[in-house]
């Protein structure tokens, strides 16, 4: 396990997401008011780039057709199949216990700190003054 | 007699209607007056040839009348032959899918009255099904209601093909009343023939169109799961009748799929259908629609999933099997018994009231 810088705040504002290779793996980090989130960009359905699908709410009822729609955003569904994932957890939602996405520790770090190390800044440029994304892969 | 099947519970024969004029004495004068002056009789289901091989085995059809109508008959057929300890009386007949609404409730009360008196009190193995008319809702409750309080009546009995989906909320009041009585609602083969029974129009042959039952078996089933019928009436029980058992499986396994995929379209389903399905639904073993295999038999049932669902029957007198062969063979022992006496039990709660 290594400890990856991937973007800098600035670039990956609050409701957006990047997609970047750490390790040579495919990882998508997300940012949810704030809140940075790192998942494997592959469905553990049949591998398709999950987080190229539609980042939605969660969709549930309060009765037959009674429908409700929370946690706007926080949602990825699987551009192949349509099955929801939280991105927070990875989880799926029809079976969150068996069926989920790989999910990796995310944290934000100043340049300062990052420039002393132990991280690694393979193709982002660190500067002092900024914060960064860092992903521990 | 065949020791297999003793003491089981039937929950599927069929005693036959006569005719209209069996069931004159059961209406009121108007409709005494209607059917005799309208010379209107042979209410017999087209789902049902009478003469056809599937609606009465050789060696059950009485020597004169309509399959099913001999009462001494049944009993030695249906009853003595397999040790029955209870079967349930489902009357195929006209009056649930007859176009005018008020002429069917007519044949309806009157073969539910003719039923208690003429079967239901002459053999207190028998039990038997509410007759209702489907395409009349309103009437349907009245009819539930009038006979609720008799408990040898155990369920409501409704055809496969309706004039809507079971789903639609035009059918409410039927499971509200089913429910409120304690009552499960049987589901059988059988259609009122609005619509061509297959989904791509009206197939050349019986063969085609019996075969094909099961697609609207399958109809009703995602009707009632994803309109949310179970959620709305989370004590309402279903228990399919000559479905057919083996096209079950991959059925459940094709609805979990798709509905991964797509659940948020009805995000009320909020668990794995075959779950909704296991609790909620039954199924009756004649037809079980598998080669005389015992390691196939035992895998079908294993994928069903769940040892609640099957319930004994022999479909009587539809030929199903010959001699007293109800029981596929290979069919695993201990599922057997559940099959033949528990999971009956507790699918027709009144007849808890019976045995001790
Ligand atoms: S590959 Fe993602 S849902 Fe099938």
């Amino acid at each position: 396990m290594g400890k990856h810088v991937v973007a800098a705040v600035s670039e990956l504002p609050p409701g957006s997401r990047r997609l970047v290779t750490v390790r040579g793996r495919p990882i998508a980090v997300f940012n949810l008011e704030g809140e940075f989130y790192a998942l494997i960009n592959r469905c553990p359905h049949q591998g398709a780039g999950l987080c190229e699908g539609d980042v939605t709410g969660l969709i549930t009822a309060d009765g037959p057709g009674r429908y409700r729609i929370s946690r706007k955003g926080e949602i990825i569904r699987c551009p192949w199949h349509g099955w929801e994932f939280d991105i927070r957890t990875g989880q799926s939602w029809c079976e969150p216990s068996r069926i989920r996405t790989r999910k990796y520790p995310v944290e934000v770090a100043n340049g300062a700190s990052l420039v002393k190390g132990p991280y690694l800044a393979e193709t982002v440029a660190v500067s002092v003054e900024q914060d960064y994304v860092v992903v521990e892969v | 007699m065949n020791a297999i099947t003793a003491g089981a519970i039937d929950c599927d024969i069929h005693p036959g209607v006569p005719g209209i004029r069996t069931l004159l004495p059961y209406m009121n004068d108007h409709w005494q007056d209607a059917f005799v002056s309208r010379g209107a009789d042979d209410f017999d289901l087209a789902s049902y040839p009478t003469a056809a091989p599937i609606t009465c085995r050789d060696d059950w059809r009485p020597t004169q009348g309509k399959p099913g109508t001999d009462f001494t008959l049944l009993q030695s057929q249906a009853l003595d032959a397999f040790g029955t300890r209870f079967a349930i009386c489902n009357p195929l007949y006209g009056g649930a899918v007859a176009v005018s609404e008020s002429m069917g409730a007519a044949i309806c009360s009157a073969i539910n009255d003719w039923m208690r008196d003429q079967w239901l009190s002459r053999d207190p193995r028998l039990r038997a099904s509410i007759v209702v008319p489907a395409q009349a809702p309103h009437l349907a409750v009245e009819e539930i209601e009038r006979l609720a309080g008799d408990h040898r009546f155990v369920q409501i009995l409704l055809p496969a093909a309706a004039e809507l989906l079971y789903g639609k909320s035009y059918y409410w009041p039927i499971w509200q009343t089913a429910v409120k009585h304690g009552l499960p609602v049987g589901i059988h083969a059988g259609s009122m023939f609005r619509y061509a029974p297959t989904s791509n129009g009206w197939p050349s042959h019986y063969l085609h169109d019996y075969v094909s039952q099961s697609q609207v078996f399958e109809d009703q089933l995602l009707s009632l799961v994803t309109e949310g019928i179970f959620v709305r009436f989370p004590e309402l029980r279903i228990v399919l009748l000559e479905s057919g058992v083996t096209w079950l499986p991959g059925f459940l396994w094709r609805h979990r799929k798709t509905w991964r995929g797509v659940r948020a379209e009805v995000p009320w389903v909020d668990r794995p259908p075959p779950d909704i399905i296991r609790d909620h639904v039954r199924l009756t073993m004649q037809p079980f629609d598998a080669p005389p295999d015992p390691q196939v038999v035992a895998e079908m049932c294993d994928m069903i999933g769940s040892d609640d669902m099957l319930l004994f029957a022999t479909d009587y007198p539809h030929w199903q099997f010959d001699a007293t062969d109800a029981v596929p063979i290979g069919f695993p022992p201990d599922l057997l018994r559940k099959a033949m006496f528990d999971n009956p039990m507790s699918a027709y709660p009144r007849l808890k009231e019976t045995v001790a």
